[in-house]
């Protein structure tokens, strides 16, 4: 671990932890602010929702939310917060070593005297502190939410702490799939399409996971391993699917360090 | 001692040819020319030294530790300017050398500033704003500030002005008496020749010759040129002349072999004027490259 190196990789992302943040803070605060209102009309709203298509609120994970309370209702909002990490958390992932490949400070990196053990490993924990801020930003503005807009409902806490903490290893695995995967290819130019194709691609598998009443599905995508709605109704994780989640990402963490070890940093041209 | 030890050092790209079966040694103190064209290895057997690239099959060794096993600690006292500079675009010049000089293990400080001063460095600008010029500077002093014992300059000097070449080539020098070891990797001839002091020549990914500047000059062909009347072409005669060219009654041509037999030749003409001269190395150079 390098100090000088850690502190630098912070300095770079901190306007992109600051954004989502705050944009994370605004959807959750926002959203969770019309549920009085959702709630109020719960009746009428269960009775509408009875009639869409099954395989539309399988998509959505409506079919096992009841949205007239506190915890159905934030396991909506979960999902998008879900959808806006597992990108962030891509984009760091795809971006850690491909993007000095790309802008070409690599070469400046690579021959200073430190090992690439040494780089990787103070890159994933400046990394690893910015997830935590933007986690810190999102359980703040949750319990927020919660506490000015509950309407009066009564709700568990202890599902909700398992949904936050939940947040932790979902973003992991997107940071560590797109770690290896940029170590995979020769070259990434751009880092967005990569990290919203992994993000987009996991919530689909996820949500036609449900249309389709596939269980394989499951097995692969970080939605499925941490389902809110799931959490929510049973008060608790699915474990296999968690281990299998770490498992995942301990993996891909261990097959980047071997791949950025043997790595070539190829020249300009 | 050897500085860097460098044997049947080899790189291929998947297929494709980056260097083989490259040796030589660096000893300590020298400046070290490395020539051959672009696409020749040069940048690949730098990459490689510094550990960037993996070798293929082969091995070498700077201050007597091999590259792929202690390449941190080598790094401690290597300096490397690339032949095209890239750093944090959003950087100000002051905190990238800061940066860079928080990696070493000792006060930089002094260092920077001499440098910066030396190559006129504005330190409060971005990186992103300056031209590629001012980007060289800074590969410059960022190569130099923590006094390494060992330089890695790949075409250095392309991107700096007449002026600043000078002034680099000066800092090098200087550089080199105080006891650093520089390998100096071009394409350009005239600045090996007037730098270095042993040179490597590589071409198509081999070493085709490594020797010291002067017995590469001298065991090799004599340029001569003489301007005198009714010539004509009698000097194709002589055995070991070639490239024979006449131009308003002066002849030129290489010359390779006993003098005496040209001098000869000479003592019954009227000449006019008469140089025999040394090849450059860029001559000699294409030479190797026919």
């Amino acid at each position: 671990m390098n100090t000088n190196i850690y502190r630098h990789e912070l300095h770079i992302r901190w306007k992109s932890v600051f954004t989502w943040s705050v944009a994370l803070a605004f959807l959750i605060v926002f959203f969770f602010s019309i549920f009085p209102a959702f709630a109020k009309d719960a009746d009428l709203l269960n009775q509408m929702m009875a009639k869409f298509p099954p395989e539309m609120k399988a998509a959505f994970g409506l079919d096992s939310m009841d949205m007239s309370t506190v915890l159905g209702f934030f396991s909506l909002i979960f999902l998008f917060v879900q959808l806006c990490l597992s990108i962030q958390a891509g984009n760091y992932g795809f971006g850690l070593v491909s993007v000095e490949e790309a802008e070409l400070t690599a070469d400046f990196l690579l021959t200073r005297p430190v090992s690439r053990w040494g780089i990787l490993t103070s890159k994933l924990l400046a990394v690893l502190t910015s997830m935590i801020v933007t986690d810190l930003v999102v359980w703040a503005s949750t319990f927020l939410a919660i506490l000015l807009f509950n309407d009066g409902r009564a709700y568990e806490i202890s599902p909700l702490l398992l949904l936050l903490v939940s947040i932790l290893p979902f973003q992991l695995f997107f940071l560590s799939v797109g770690l290896v995967v940029s170590l995979l290819v020769k070259r990434i130019r751009s880092v967005t399409p990569y990290s919203l194709g992994l993000g987009f691609g996991a919530y689909v598998l996820s949500a036609f996971s449900g249309v389709f009443g596939e269980a394989k599905l499951e097995l692969i995508t970080p939605f499925k391993h941490f389902d809110a709605a799931a959490i929510v109704q049973n008060q608790a994780f699915d474990t296999p699917l968690v281990l299998l989640n770490v498992a995942v990402t301990l993996i891909s963490v261990a097959a980047s360090y071997w791949l950025y070890k043997r790595r070539d940093i190829h020249a300009v041209s | 001692m050897s500085i860097i030890e460098v044997e049947k050092l080899t790189k291929y790209y998947g297929k494709s040819r980056g260097i083989v079966d490259v040796s030589f040694a660096e000893e300590e103190g020298e400046i070290f020319g490395f020539i051959g064209p672009n696409g020749a290895g040069k940048s690949t057997t730098i990459r490689l030294l510094l550990s960037l690239i993996h070798p293929t099959s082969g091995s070498a060794r700077i201050f007597g530790k091999d590259v792929t096993t202690h390449g941190p600690e080598i790094r401690r006292d290597i300096g490397y300017l690339p032949s095209e500079v890239f750093y944090y675009e959003g950087m100000r010049v002051i905190d990238l050398l800061k940066y860079s000089a928080s990696f070493f293990d000792r006060d930089c400080t002094q260092r920077m500033k001499e440098l910066s001063d030396l190559m006129e460095l504005e330190l409060n600008r971005r990186i992103s704003d300056l031209s590629y010029g001012n980007k060289k500077k800074v590969g410059i002093v960022q190569g130099l500030l923590h006094s390494p014992k060992l330089l890695f300059l790949d075409e250095p000097t392309s991107g700096l002005d007449p002026l600043m070449q000078r002034k680099f080539f000066d800092l090098i020098r200087e550089e080199n008496r105080r006891g650093v070891t520089v390998f100096f990797s071009s394409h350009i001839l005239g600045e090996v020749q007037r730098l270095c002091t042993r040179v490597a020549i590589i071409r198509e990914g081999r070493i085709v010759e490594v020797s010291n500047i002067r017995t590469l000059q001298q065991n090799n062909y004599k340029k001569i040129s003489v301007t005198a009347e009714g010539l004509g072409n009698s000097f194709v005669q002589i055995p070991g002349a070639s490239n024979l060219q006449t131009e308003n009654g002066t002849v030129n041509f290489f010359f390779k072999g006993d003098i005496n037999t040209v001098l000869q030749r000479l003592n019954g003409v009227q000449v006019t004027d008469v140089t025999i001269e040394e090849p450059t190395l860029e001559e000699i150079f294409m030479h190797y490259y026919e």
